[in-house]
């Protein structure tokens, strides 16, 4: 059946057997057209502003079902939220209700009037109150420091780019990719409204395992970031999965990592998608090359229009969402263009990313903000200045590296004596690091240099990424 | 690759050529670590210099992409 337009999730649900599965469980979710995971308690939560605050991914992909339509809005936690967030995030989207399960280790920190556990086992249910309103859904950031930015969509607007599209019968998807992030929601959402399987990962479950039940099940549509198909590719596992279908999406993919998929699955079509939480899926491209085609610029496909302005990629599309819950700054331009903070350059007749604004890194997925390391290194009290930058990686697209202008005592002694001093201080400041930050934080190499550009503006010269 | 380890946290197996990486108790992160300080201390990073990047499997796949690249 192709619905064009976006009714309530469970309206997708099919009359055939499908399935959510885990590490752990299969969830019949077909089931819940007459059933509930979340003991029958809908009534409660009509109306409700509920935060799906679960351990596991697919209990959020059944309590996302049977929210959808009936509470006023749902928000949905990263499984990586720092605790410190927490009490800003329930105030910042005026949470009444938080739906947990056995695994969430947030559960005892959300002290809410309504508290729902969802069982990955579906209850029949007698009456269930019918989805009739428009819940809001809202995602948060993983790009800024601080408290993340919560970002609100509608249903029609996060299934916009592949709402009718017919789905072949055999599909199974599955995703490296959490689906409560936006490019794994993207997947969660696909695989209900295509009325077909969806293969989830299990918190800590080694890559071999998850590949093993990808190929079992098996998948034919796999999505992941370029980080996460670099390391399937490095498990002997990666044999037991021969999928028609390879998406990466989440951070940029470069020409590498593109050419060792082709190479490992030569029947399969492999296409890198660009989207970002604010701007939703922009575009996708399957020919095979990094970057993409200065012809998706200045015009409106599917919908979805591009422009560059200042080096960076904005876009202007019914996909985007419709604002930020808290955060002062519109989400996007007076002509309803998003600033990506993705900056772009052109090379021929394609554009290819030339990293973020202001020098942000993602390493797996995950941002790191230069300035932030950079305090942490100008502590040391030999350190007179420093630059942290990103540094392509064959493994993680890129890790952090430091440039370090030590202060000139260090430098005066003996050749010798200097070196010996020079890897004293490097462990030092990697030592301070590792206290300091998080892991994917800790510059992987540091360099010392004479000194660094400073631009005109006094600031340290900062190529984008 | 021990004091990768050490710093990280993590224990390491025993290096043998046909050891597969993701068991050695490197994770991804390890590893992109590892890469970066080798080229620091040999002046090349052979996956990025390589055309054909193959992903090493095994600890000897490792060691020879390493070996080819020297040349």
């Amino acid at each position: 059946m192709a619905h064009t337009e976006a009714q309530s999730l469970r309206h997708y649900i099919a009359s055939e057997e499908r399935f959510f599965f885990d590490r752990h469980t299969r969830a019949r979710f077909t089931d819940l057209a007459g059933g509930t995971s979340l003991g029958g308690r809908l009534e409660e939560l009509t109306g409700k502003s509920v935060l799906v605050a679960t351990g596991s991914q697919l209990a959020t992909a059944l309590a996302l079902i049977e929210l959808d339509g009936i509470a006023r809005r749902f928000t949905i936690l990263p499984p990586d939220a720092d605790p410190e967030h927490f009490a800003a995030i329930v105030t910042g989207a005026d949470v009444d209700a938080v739906v947990v399960d056995q695994n969430s280790t947030a559960s005892a920190a959300f002290d809410l009037p309504i508290r729902v556990a969802c069982a990955a086992e579906i209850a029949a249910a007698g009456r269930l109150p019918a989805p009739t309103r428009q819940t809001e859904g809202v995602m948060l950031t993983s790009g800024t420091t601080g408290v993340p930015k919560m970002v609100v969509h509608t249903l029609a607007g996060l299934t916009a780019a592949f709402r009718g599209r017919p789905v072949v019968d055999d599909t199974v998807w599955g995703t490296f990719y959490d689906i409560r992030r936006y490019g794994g929601l993207q997947i969660f959402l696909r695989a209900v409204l295509g009325g077909v399987s969806l293969i989830l990962s299990s918190a800590g479950e080694p890559i071999g395992e998850h590949l093993d039940r990808l190929g079992r099940h098996g998948v034919t549509h796999l999505l992941g970031t370029p980080t996460h198909w670099r390391r399937a590719l490095m498990s002997p596992a990666i044999l037991r999965i021969s999928p028609r279908y390879v998406r990466l999406s989440g951070e940029i993919a470069d020409q590498a990592i593109l050419d060792s998929l082709h190479g490992a699955f030569p029947q399969a079509v492999v296409s890198h998608a660009y989207a970002s939480t604010e701007a939703g899926v922009a575009f996708e491209v399957r020919d095979g090359f990094a970057g993409f085609p200065a012809e998706f610029v200045d015009r409106v496909r599917d919908g979805v229009e591009m422009k560059v302005a200042q080096d960076s990629l904005r876009i202007r599309s019914p996909r985007a969402a419709s604002r930020y819950l808290s955060a002062d700054a519109p989400l996007a331009d007076q002509d309803g263009f998003v600033d990506t903070g993705d900056m772009v350059e052109l090379r021929g007749d394609r554009y290819v990313f030339a990293g973020r604004r202001g020098g942000i890194i993602n390493i797996g997925g995950l941002k790191v903000h230069p300035e932030e390391v950079e305090a942490v290194i100008n502590r040391h009290p030999q350190v007179r200045m420093s630059l942290v930058r990103s540094k392509a990686s064959p493994i993680t697209g890129s890790v952090v590296v430091a440039d370090v202008v030590l202060k000139d005592a260090v430098l005066k002694s003996s050749a010798d004596a200097a070196m010996n001093e020079l890897g004293r201080v490097k462990g030092d400041i990697l030592k301070l690091c590792r206290d300091a930050l998080p892991r994917q934080k800790v510059p992987a190499a540091i360099r010392i240099v004479a000194s660094l550009d400073v631009a005109a503006t006094g600031k340290l010269a900062r190529r984008y990424g | 690759m021990d004091q990768i380890a050490r710093e990280h946290g993590k224990s390491l197996a025993p290096l043998r050529d046909d050891l597969v990486l993701l068991d050695s108790g490197l994770d991804s992160l390890g590893f992109a670590v590892l890469v970066a300080r080798l080229e620091d201390k040999l002046g090349v990073d052979p996956f990025t210099a390589s055309e054909d990047a193959l992903f090493p499997v095994t600890f000897g796949d490792f060691v020879k992409v390493y070996e080819n690249g020297a040349h």
